[in-house]
Formats: C-alpha cells, sequence, structure tokens
C-alpha cells in the first residue's frame, strides 16, 4: 500500500440554523458532515459521490480548511489541520488547492488570465519576472497557447475557463487537489477534454485527487478508488472495480441500478428507489438510509451500522451486506 | 400524415451586433403517440427549436421563416388569441426547473386546476377532483393534503411531478419536455424517467424529449434527432443512431461519454467546442472538428438526406458512403482497448 496522504478520523461538521432578525437564535442544527472516516493515499484519485445535500462538498471543504470541522480530525502528514492555528493553516494551504465547478463564477471578470493564474503566487511572495514566467509555463501546461495570456475571462468558452482554473490550482505546486464537480458544467464533447487533461497532470506531476462528483460514469472512468456518500455518512468504500462489479451497500446499489444505459438494446426493469433524500436534520436514530431501503428490518431502525470490511478492499455501512449480496431477503 | 410537422424552421436573435441565427431550417417530424428525443449540446438550438413550436420565443427572438403544422393547422400563421386555444390543451410544455416555472406564491392545487378552468370551464368541485386524480396518478399520493401546500415546501422531485400533472391535466396530444430531468438527482430522474414512459403508455400522447444527456435519450426515446449548432445533422430511429451511426458529430458525442461498461485509458475528446451563434454560418459547421472533414465541408451547405429507412443525415461524405462504419466504437472492441 502506498503512503497515506491524508487522513480523516471521525470528522463533522454541524450547521446551526438561526431563526430571528435582531435577536438571532439557534432552533436547530444541520449535521451536514457526521463522523465521516477516509483516508487518502498518494498518487490516488479517490471519488467522492452521492445526491445533492449529502455533505460530499462540505467534506472536500473541511479538509481544505475552507471551512472548520465542529469535530475530528484531518491528519496531513501526521499534523491535525482541524486544530492548526490560521497563520500555520495559510502556510500549508499551498499544498491543497480546489477546482470548482462553476467555471464562470470562479475566476475573477476584471482580471487578466496571466494575472489569475499568477495570483496565488504573488500572495506566496514569488518575484514578480518568476511569477509571469511560471504562470506562462502553466497556460502551456494545460493546453492553452501564450496568446490567451493578456485576455480576460469572458472571452473563453467553458472549457477553456476550467483550464485556467486547473493552472491556478497548480501554480503552487500542491500535492492534493479537491475538485468539486469539475466537468458537470461542461458539454459532454469538452468534458472529455478536461478528464483527459486532469489524468494526464496526475501522471505528470504525481498530484493526488479527491474527485466530487455526482456522476458515475465520469467516475468510473476516472477514480482509484471510491467513497459513497448519503445524509452526511460514508456508507461504502471500495476500490472502482469491487463497487461497480459487487455493490454492498443497498444505496451502492440503488445509484449504480438508476444510471442511464448506455444503449438502446440494454433497456430492462429496474428496481427503482422510491421516495426522496430526507433531511439531514430529521434523522435520529438507525440506518440512514432505512426509509428508502427496501431490505430494512427492525434492527436497521434502531441501530446505526457503522462502516465494516466486507470484503478486500471494501467496506460497507449495512447490518445485511452479506445476505444482501447473496440474494437472501434479510429478516 | 403526421401529427406535427416542422418545416425549414429558422429562428434568429437580433442584437447590437446584429442577428445571430440561433435554428437554422431545423425540419422534423412527429408522429401520434412516439417519443422523439433532441439531443445537442448547450448553444445546438434545441430549446429554441422547442419554445419556437409553442410559440413562447420572446424579444430579441424571432422566427424568421419555416412552418409549424399541427393536425393541419400551421401554428405560427395564427395570432396570439387562437394560440393560446392550443397552448396547455393541445400541446404542453414542462421544463428544466420546476422551481422557477412553478408560480411561488400560489398553492400547487390553484395551478394543476388553472388549466382545468381555461380550456375546459369547469366548476372548482369538478376541477378539483380532476387535479387530485391527477397529482394521485403523477405519484403524489397524500394530494387531498399536499393541495394547498407552495411549490417552495416540495423537493425538487415532486415538484416536477407538480409540474408534469399541471401540464398533463387537459391531456394534450403532445408534451414538449425540455431537459425534465437534469436538474434532479440520477435516483430521482430514474423515477420521473420511468412515470413518463407510463404516462405516455397510458394516455397516448407524443412526447419530445430535449436533452444533452444521451443515456436519457437510449433510455426512453424511440427517435432521435441530433441538433449541431442550430441545425439537424441525423435523425435516426434511436437503435441506428447508436449501431449505425452515420454523421461524425453523432459518433463524436457517443464516444466522449464515459461508459461504465468499458475500460479506456483516455476518453476520446472531439477538439475545439461548438461555435458561437455570431459566428459566420458557411459550409458544414462542424468541419472545423471533424477528423473526417474535407476542404471542400467547409464551403459546401450540408443538405439532409436520406441514408437508409427512417435515417437522415446531413454529411456529404455519409451521402457518398465514404466513411467508416465503425466511427462508434462498439463496446466489445473498446474493452480491449
Amino acid at each position: 500500500m502506498t503512503e497515506v496522504l491524508l487522513e480523516v478520523r471521525g470528522l463533522s461538521k454541524i450547521f446551526p440554523i438561526t431563526s430571528g432578525i435582531i435577536r438571532r437564535r439557534q432552533v436547530g442544527e444541520i449535521p451536514a458532515v457526521d463522523g465521516v472516516d477516509l483516508s487518502i493515499h498518494k498518487g490516488e484519485t479517490l471519488a467522492l459521490v452521492g445526491e445533492s445535500g449529502c455533505g460530499k462538498s462540505t467534506t472536500g471543504r473541511l479538509l481544505l480548511g475552507l471551512l472548520r470541522p465542529t469535530s475530528g480530525k484531518i491528519l496531513y502528514r501526521g499534523e491535525d489541520i482541524a486544530s492548526v492555528s490560521d497563520e500555520e493553516l495559510r502556510k500549508l494551504r499551498s499544498q491543497f488547492q480546489m477546482i470548482f465547478q462553476d467555471p464562470f463564477g470562479s475566476l475573477n471578470p476584471r482580471m487578466k488570465v496571466l494575472d489569475l493564474i499568477a495570483e496565488p503566487l504573488k500572495i506566496s511572495g514569488v518575484a514578480k519576472a518568476k511569477r509571469q514566467e511560471r504562470a506562462m509555463m502553466l497556460l502551456k501546461n494545460v493546453g492553452l497557447s501564450v496568446d490567451h495570456a493578456q485576455r480576460y475571462p469572458h472571452e473563453f468558452s467553458g472549457g477553456q475557463r476550467q483550464r485556467i482554473g486547473i493552472a491556478r490550482a497548480l501554480a503552487l505546486d500542491p500535492q492534493l487537489i479537491v475538485a468539486d464537480e469539475p466537468v458537470s458544467a461542461l458539454d459532454v464533447s469538452v468534458q472529455a477534454q478536461v478528464i483527459n487533461l486532469l489524468q494526464d497532470l496526475q501522471k505528470d506531476l504525481g498530484l493526488t485527487y479527491l474527485f466530487i462528483s455526482h456522476d458515475l460514469g465520469v467516475v468510473h472512468h476516472i477514480a482509484d478508488r471510491i467513497a459513497v456518500m448519503y445524509l452526511g455518512r460514508i456508507v461504502e468504500i471500495a476500490s472502482k472495480r469491487v463497487l461497480f462489479d459487487n455493490p454492498g451497500h443497498p444505496y451502492t446499489q440503488a445509484l449504480l441500478d438508476a444510471i442511464p444505459v448506455s444503449r438502446p438494446g440494454q433497456r430492462h426493469a429496474r428496481e427503482i428507489l422510491s421516495g426522496d433524500l430526507p433531511a439531514t436534520s430529521d434523522h435520529a436514530v438507525g440506518c440512514r438510509f432505512a426509509t428508502r431501503c427496501r431490505f430494512k428490518t427492525d434492527r436497521c431502525l434502531k441501530e446505526e451500522p457503522v462502516l465494516r470490511t466486507i470484503g478486500a478492499g471494501q467496506t460497507a455501512a449495512c447490518h445485511h451486506v452479506e445476505q444482501i449480496q447473496k440474494g437472501e431477503t434479510p429478516s | 400524415m403526421a401529427l406535427l410537422e416542422v418545416e425549414n424552421l429558422t429562428a434568429v436573435f437580433h442584437t447590437e451586433k446584429g442577428s445571430n441565427t440561433a435554428v437554422d431550417g431545423v425540419s422534423l417530424t412527429l408522429e401520434a403517440g412516439e417519443i422523439l428525443g433532441i439531443v445537442g449540446e448547450s448553444g445546438s438550438g434545441k430549446s429554441v427549436t422547442a419554445f419556437s413550436i409553442m410559440r413562447l420565443l420572446r424579444e430579441p427572438g424571432e422566427i424568421a421563416a419555416g412552418s409549424v403544422v399541427y393536425n393541419g393547422t400551421d401554428l405560427l400563421s395564427l395570432n396570439n388569441r387562437q394560440m393560446r386555444k392550443y397552448r396547455g390543451r393541445e400541446i404542453s410544455m414542462i421544463f428544466q426547473e420546476p422551481l422557477s416555472s412553478l408560480n411561488p406564491i400560489q398553492s400547487i392545487g390553484q395551478q394543476v386546476m388553472e388549466p382545468l378552468f381555461i380550456h375546459f370551464r369547469l366548476n372548482k368541485v369538478e376541477a378539483k377532483e380532476r387535479a387530485i386524480a391527477m397529482l394521485k396518478r403523477v405519484g403524489i399520493q397524500d394530494a387531498e393534503q399536499r393541495f394547498d401546500v407552495y411549490p417552495h415546501q416540495l423537493s425538487g422531485g415532486l415538484r416536477q411531478r407538480v409540474m408534469i400533472a399541471l401540464t398533463l391535466v387537459c391531456e394534450p396530444k403532445i408534451l414538449i419536455a425540455d431537459e425534465p430531468t437534469t436538474a434532479l438527482d440520477v435516483t430521482i430522474q430514474a423515477q420521473i424517467l420511468e412515470l413518463l414512459r407510463e404516462l405516455q403508455a397510458e394516455f397516448g400522447m407524443a412526447i419530445i424529449l430535449i436533452t444533452h444527456d444521451l443515456g436519457v435519450i437510449a433510455e426512453v426515446a424511440q427517435r432521435v434527432c441530433v441538433m449541431y449548432a442550430g441545425e439537424v445533422v441525423e435523425i435516426a430511429p434511436v437503435d441506428a443512431i447508436f449501431d449505425r451511426t452515420a454523421h461524425p458529430y453523432s459518433a463524436a458525442l457517443i464516444n466522449s461519454i464515459p461508459n461504465r461498461e468499458i475500460e479506456v485509458e483516455r476518453l476520446s475528446a472531439v477538439a475545439g467546442s461548438i461555435p458561437g451563434p455570431e459566428e459566420k454560418r458557411q459550409g458544414c459547421l462542424f468541419a472545423t472538428r471533424c477528423s473526417f472533414a474535407l476542404p471542400a465541408c467547409s464551403t459546401t451547405r450540408q443538405k439532409i438526406v436520406s441514408v437508409a429507412g427512417g435515417h437522415k443525415v446531413a454529411c456529404m461524405r455519409a451521402e457518398a458512403g465514404e466513411l467508416p462504419a465503425d466511427m462508434v466504437l462498439s463496446l466489445a472492441e473498446r474493452k480491449h482497448d
């Protein structure tokens, strides 16, 4: 097993719900991330998948130190990011970078491309000549030309803007890149270009990715391992092959089954998950997925399952994985 | 005769810098009771086509030419009052974002009853009964209790169900669905697609399903129309689009989608991006990105011609039979890549 770059233990983030205009008071709380354990190995792509509201983006932001966790540890090379001072966090932050979903909203429209890419270098105190030289190199590395350097973001297409965002993320030579839905806003023909670029850069620079996505087709292509989140918790982690061939958790199975077929000849009757994602704040006891699960038993309503190893490199949080995988109905 | 015949539809947007053509000579037909998928990337003109059929195109957009014949009547020749008799009654439309297309200050029950008041002049009791039946039919079980709730109190999936209920309550002959599942999560998308399929079988209406997602097309469409830069480049039965793909753009689109049945080192990307509406419209608009393009492609305007039964393509090289048969790599082949 390769070196562990980042280790997360019992990570939680609780957002308060407040009410009142003059006297704001807390009326409830939303546990957006609720006890997440994860480890990210150097050089791998770990995909974090789940539906909207499951806490995948919040997890990404916590790992980067953009949000402070309510509890839990984030160990980067032995140092706990969750408890260092703001000053130290700023220094560490050059090691982690983020690529955002929306290439239109994440670039300052009043800055030229070269300045956008050189900005992180400027903040970390690199001399002007040197940072311009590096920005030019980065521009070429992400497949843009030197002629683009003096233009403004609005002159570029979505795919090109995402390349600018990537160049900017690479400026400080980071170890870990958190990519939050980096291709969801792009058209498919352009999406493929950006995915290929991300993979090339990973190979050349030895980058580690946390790839946050709801698109299991893209995840199947890019990920080494996959973590599935549901209502603030990880319900399954496995290597890509295992997860797609032999999913353990009933939610993972339902997610895979909901992906549209890729050819009309593959249309089939399927088990469609009923109901909606319940609100995170509604959950009290038992398994979070029980309200939508067709295998639920009394035990699921009383006792919350924990992540446990169910096979080689596969962990899942479900009381009845073994029976479900054998095709039996738990009672 | 087909239920809907769109001929040479052209829509332009007038801007300060001149007129941009968003839809350029689109012709297509819709048979009663079929599901026609229109697929294309952003800027391909698929939504503008739908808005033009519904006569919902607003300033600075304008329908510059063409005809939209429904049951023998050219909808483009009607005045606004006459058109209102068709909209919602004969042809209905659902949109991508149910939250912004529903009225936020009217209860969902009121909104589902409204078309019944307008088109059938029902009284309140009758309308309420039908509206509740329709809400139940689209999967809102406790419709009596939910009748007076407002759109913001519902989840995205339920809102889209309400939207479907209010478009189908008058039992139109045609439903135009513009990216109906794009804003939804994948498990909810599966529910909504299943619902549309069921309702289509039950009510027998024809559906025009507009999407950028070929997976959705593969899942529900019977015929497919592929659009690129405002033009129709290929129309065919759904199996033919995937198995006997004739246009290089359709092939590129299919090949660039990551697919879980296959393992490839690299995705096959299409270089460049879709031309903007302000760019010059000359020759084949895909030529600059096409790996089969000849110099003549970028100067010759491509005509859409029939290459097999029900299969039309706008590519001179496809027409001449010069393109390889395996432009779309089959799933089996790509496994050994």
